[in-house]
C-alpha cells in the first residue's frame, strides 16, 4: 500500500492501524469502513471521480441510465453497508455488466482512497424510496389484466420472452420503468453481457423468413455477423446462421405494447411498480 | 511485390539453421522483403502491416483451420502482435507477461511475466502491445514505466532501466521501434497530466540516448500554446509504435490527447504538441517538423493512430486514419497538409483553415450537463492498426459510428491520480452504435466499401498479397475479406472479442494468421 498525495499524513494513521493488522496486502481492514463517512467535501471529490468512472452507465446525479441502476435508491441490491458497496465497486458484480474497479473501458481504476469518495458520494446521494402503490394488487395485475406475466418472470413465474424482472426495481430508476411501460421501444432493455464485449445484447425484435419460407417473430437473444439466437414469440428458440435464411430483419420497436394511461391508469402503474419493489425487498442480495 | 510461397520458403530452409540467426538493423530495413517473417509491430518501418505472402489465399481461404492455440490463462485486453523470426514467435500477454513459442505449434520456449508493483497507474487495462527485436535481444515497455530487454533464447532479463517515475501516472503500452542500435518507445499516461515523451535507448546497454518532450519547456518554441504552467502537466503521450524513413532518416510518431482531456479551460491555446505528428531525426531525437490534427483538443482525440507512410508515384505521404473522425494525407518531406476528409460521422469540426486542416467548432466544447459529438470519446478509430494494400491501393480502417455525450467539470491536479476534466455518456440516439472495417481511396479518403460490424470492435487489419484482408469482431470472430470486395471468404468464432492486430508469417513453407482474443493467442493455417 501506497499513498502518493502529498497530505500523506491525513491517511497516516490509516496506515499504521493497517500496517500492524495486515501483512498480506489484502487491505481488508481499510475495506470495512469509510473513513470520509458524511464529510461533505470529501462527496464533492467523489462526484468527480464518480463522473469520471462510474457515470457512464449509472448516468450523471448516479440517477441511473438504461446501462446501470439508480444509486439514489436504497437498499443496494448488493449490499447496503458501506463495506459492502466498496466491495460491488472494487470487485464488481459477476453475472452483471458491472466489472471489477479498473477492468473497464471507462475510467482509469480507482485507490481505494478514491473508491471511498465515491462511497461517500452516493451516501450523499440517497434518498427515500419514492414507491406508494399497492404491491398486492400490483401482483394481480402482473398476472391478470395487464398481462405482464405473459412475457416476464419474476422469482420464477411467468414468461420468458422479456427481461426478468425480479429485482428490476433495484437494478433500474423509477423514471427507467415508468418509460419502459409507457414508451417501450424508447430504449430497449439489455440483454446478454458477454466477457470483454463492451455492449450488450438489447432485446431487439427480428422478423425472420425461414428457408422453407415459414415466417418467425421473436426477439434477439444473441447475434454475431455470422449467426444469430432468437427466441419466437412461442418460445421457440432459434439457432440460426444468418446465410441459410430467406430474410433477417431486425426492428427496434419492441416487441411489448405500449401502456399508456388509458391501458394502464397512473394509480395501477404506481401499483405495478410497488410489486416490482416487493420482489426485491429480502431477496436481493 | 508478389513473392510466390516456394520461394520465400526455400529462402527460409537456405538460412538453415535459421533459428539462431541474428536479428540485424540491415533486416529490419529490409523486413518486408522476408515475408516469412514479422520483424516489427506493423510488419515493416512503413506501418503498413501488409505481408507479400499468398499461399492463403481469395480460392482457398475457407479452407483455414486452427492449428494450434497459445492460453496465457490471463484476464483482461490481449493486445499483442507477436514478432516472428525465423520460427520462433515472440509475444507479450497480459499482466506484462512475455513469451517464446514454436511458431509451427504454438508450444512454449521460455515465459516471462514481470512482477508489477500494487500501485501502478495503467489507464485502460494491464496490456502491452508487444516486443521489438535486435540482436539476441527483445525489447518490452512496462507498465512500471521501465524498459527492458530479454534474451531471445530464455527471456532471462539483460537489462531494465527505469524511464520515469511510474507513481506520477507514467507507463508504457506500446511495442518499441528499433532503428539502427536505438530502441525507441513513446509514454502512455494522458489520463494523469503526465508530460509526454519518446525516448531512444541504446540497444546494447540500455542507456538512454536522448528524450523529447512532446510538450516543449518554457523558452521552447511552442510553450507559448499553453497557458500558465499547464505545459507541465498537459499530458500528450505518444502511445503507439512508429513508423521510419531511412531515406530521409526520419522517425515519424505520434502523440494523444493534452489533459485533461475533457476541459479546455485552464489550458488555453493549441496545446502543442499533443495529437500530432511528429517528424524526428532518430539518432538525435530532434524535431524536423510537425502537424498537429487537433488543436486544443477537449474530446480526448489522441493521434496516436499508426502514422502509414505510402509512396504515390513520386509523391512520398503519410497517411492517417485520425480518432477525430478525418483522414488525413501529409506530405513527409514538408509536413505540409495535401488531403484531410472524414470517413466517419463528425461534428467537432464544422469548417477548415486556409491550409484545409480542420478546426475545432466552438459549439462542441464539452458542458457541465453534456453535449452531444461525434466522434464519441473512443473514436472514429483508436489505436488498432490499419493497413495499406499496394495492390488495392487501399487503406483499410477500423471505424466506429458512435457519438457522445461530453460532460465536464473541474478536476484538480493531484500527481499520479486520474485528471480528465470529467466525462462522457452514451448519448439517447435510437440506433445503436456500429462499427465497420472500411476501405479507404487513398485519393479521396472516401469508402469503396465496407464491412459493417454488428458493434464496434477494437481489432486491427492485416492485407496480404493474397488479396485478403484479416480482422477480428467485438463478437469474437476472427474474419478473412477480400479485399476488392470486402465480401466475407472465411471466419472462425474465437470466443472472445478481438482487442489486438493481426500479423502472418511462413515456416516449413506453411502460412499462418496469428490473432490475440481473450486469453487465447490463435496460430491459423490451411487444412
Amino acid at each position: 500500500m501506497k499513498f502518493q498525495r502529498d497530505n500523506w499524513w491525513r491517511y497516516g494513521m490509516r496506515v499504521v492501524v493497517c500496517a500492524v493488522l495486515i501483512f498480506d496486502a489484502k487491505l481488508s481492514c481499510a475495506q470495512t469502513k469509510n473513513p470520509y463517512a458524511g464529510d461533505a467535501k470529501v462527496a464533492k471529490i467523489g462526484e468527480s471521480q464518480f463522473r469520471a468512472n462510474c457515470a457512464f452507465c449509472h448516468g450523471l446525479g448516479a440517477r441511473g441510465g438504461g446501462r446501470g441502476p439508480d444509486l439514489t435508491r436504497t437498499p443496494k441490491k448488493h449490499g447496503d453497508s458501506d463495506a459492502e458497496i466498496f466491495g460491488t465497486i472494487n470487485n464488481g458484480v459477476p453475472g452483471t455488466a458491472m466489472p471489477p474497479n479498473g477492468a473497464t473501458q471507462q475510467g482509469v481504476g480507482m485507490t481505494e482512497e478514491e473508491i471511498w469518495q465515491v462511497v461517500t458520494y452516493i451516501r450523499s446521494v440517497e434518498r427515500k424510496s419514492n414507491v406508494v402503490g399497492n404491491a398486492a394488487h400490483g401482483k394481480e395485475l402482473f398476472y391478470g389484466l395487464a398481462a405482464c406475466g405473459t412475457c416476464h418472470m419474476v422469482k420464477g413465474k411467468g414468461g420468458r420472452l422479456g427481461p426478468d424482472l425480479t429485482g428490476a426495481a433495484a437494478a433500474r430508476s423509477t423514471d427507467y420503468l415508468t418509460e419502459s411501460l409507457r414508451n417501450p421501444s424508447k430504449r430497449l432493455a439489455q440483454g446478454i453481457s458477454e466477457a470483454m464485449k463492451e455492449f450488450s445484447q438489447e432485446y431487439e425484435t427480428a422478423n425472420v423468413t425461414a428457408a422453407d419460407g415459414t415466417k418467425y417473430q421473436g426477439v434477439v437473444l444473441n447475434e454475431d455477423a455470422f449467426t444469430v439466437q432468437i427466441l419466437d414469440t412461442r418460445e421457440i428458440l432459434h439457432l440460426w446462421e444468418k446465410s441459410s435464411l430467406k430474410s433477417f430483419e431486425k426492428t427496434r420497436q419492441s416487441l411489448m405494447p405500449v401502456y399508456d394511461e388509458k391501458a394502464l391508469p397512473e394509480k395501477d402503474l404506481q401499483d405495478l411498480l410497488a410489486f416490482l419493489a416487493a420482489s426485491v425487498a429480502g431477496g436481493g442480495k | 511485390m508478389k513473392i510466390p510461397a516456394a520461394i520465400v520458403g526455400a529462402v527460409a530452409l537456405c538460412l538453415g539453421g535459421a533459428a539462431n540467426a541474428q536479428v540485424t538493423a540491415e533486416r529490419l530495413l529490409n523486413a518486408s522483403k522476408e515475408p516469412q517473417n514479422w520483424l516489427m509491430y506493423n510488419g515493416d518501418y512503413a506501418g503498413h502491416r501488409y505481408s507479400t505472402l499468398e499461399q492463403i489465399g481469395v480460392n482457398n481461404a475457407r479452407g483455414l483451420v486452427p492449428k494450434w492455440a497459445y492460453q496465457t490463462m490471463a484476464g483482461g485486453k490481449f493486445e499483442t502482435t507477436p514478432l516472428v523470426v525465423d520460427g520462433i514467435l515472440y509475444g507479450t500477454g497480459q499482466d506484462e507477461r512475455a513469451f517464446a513459442l514454436d511458431a509451427k505449434t504454438g508450444r512454449p520456449i521460455w515465459q516471462y511475466q514481470r512482477a508489477l508493483p500494487r500501485d501502478i497507474r495503467p489507464c485502460c487495462g494491464r496490456v502491452n502491445r508487444g516486443l521489438a527485436i535486435l540482436g539476441d535481444k527483445l525489447f518490452m515497455g512496462t507498465l512500471d514505466a521501465h524498459v527492458i530487454a530479454l534474451d531471445t533464447k530464455t527471456g532471462a532479463i539483460v537489462w531494465d532501466v527505469t524511464a520515469v517515475d511510474y507513481t506520477k501516472g507514467y507507463s508504457f503500452t506500446l511495442a518499441p521501434l528499433v532503428i539502427k542500435n536505438l530502441v525507441l518507445v513513446g509514454v502512455s499516461g494522458g489520463e494523469y497530466g503526465i508530460r509526454g515523451f519518446i525516448d531512444a535507448y541504446d540497444a546494447a546497454t540500455g542507456e538512454r540516448k536522448w528524450r523529447f518532450y512532446t510538450i516543449p519547456g518554457k523558452g521552447e518554441p511552442g510553450n507559448e500554446t499553453w497557458e500558465g504552467e499547464s505545459w507541465k502537466i498537459g499530458g500528450s503521450p505518444a502511445w503507439i509504435t512508429g513508423t521510419f524513413d531511412p531515406e530521409t532518416n526520419t522517425t515519424f510518431w505520434t502523440t494523444g490527447n493534452p489533459s485533461p482531456s475533457n476541459r479546455g479551460i485552464g489550458r488555453a491555446g493549441d496545446n502543442l504538441y499533443a495529437d500530432s505528428l511528429l517528424a524526428l531525426d532518430p539518432d538525435t531525437g530532434k524535431l524536423k517538423w510537425y502537424f498537429q490534427f487537433t488543436q486544443h483538443d477537449e474530446h480526448d482525440y489522441d493521434a496516436t493512430q499508426v502514422p502509414v507512410m505510402i509512396d504515390d508515384g513520386d509523391k512520398k505521404l503519410i497517411a492517417q486514419a485520425n480518432r477525430n473522425g478525418f483522414f488525413y494525407v501529409i506530405d513527409r518531406a514538408t509536413g505540409k497538409l495535401v488531403l484531410a476528409t472524414n470517413y466517419a460521422k463528425v461534428s467537432w469540426s464544422k469548417e477548415k483553415d486556409a491550409n484545409g486542416r480542420p478546426i475545432p467548432a466552438k459549439e462542441g466544447s464539452p458542458t457541465l450537463e453534456g453535449n452531444r459529438v461525434c466522434p464519441g470519446a473512443a473514436g472514429a478509430t483508436n489505436w488498432m492498426s490499419p493497413t495499406y494494400d499496394p495492390q488495392t491501393k487501399l487503406f483499410y480502417v477500423t471505424a466506429r459510428e458512435q457519438c457522445d455525450v461530453f460532460s465536464t467539470a473541474p478536476q484538480p491536479y493531484d500527481a499520479g491520480h486520474a485528471y480528465y476534466g470529467s466525462a462522457y455518456f452514451p448519448n439517447e440516439d435510437a440506433e445503436p452504435f456500429y462499427g465497420a472495417l472500411r476501405a479507404l481511396d487513398l485519393k479521396t479518403g472516401k469508402p469503396v466499401w465496407e464491412w459493417k460490424h454488428v458493434s464496434p470492435t477494437w481489432s486491427g487489419v492485416l492485407s496480404t498479397a493474397g488479396g485478403i484482408v484479416f480482422t477480428g469482431d467485438a463478437e469474437g470472430n476472427f474474419i478473412a475479406l477480400d479485399a476488392k470486395s470486402g465480401k466475407a471468404l472465411w471466419h472462425f468464432q474465437c470466443g472472445a472479442s478481438v482487442y489486438s492486430s493481426p500479423m502472418t508469417y511462413l515456416v516449413d513453407g506453411k502460412q499462418f494468421v496469428v490473432v490475440a482474443a481473450g486469453s487465447t493467442l490463435f496460430g491459423f493455417g490451411l487444412q
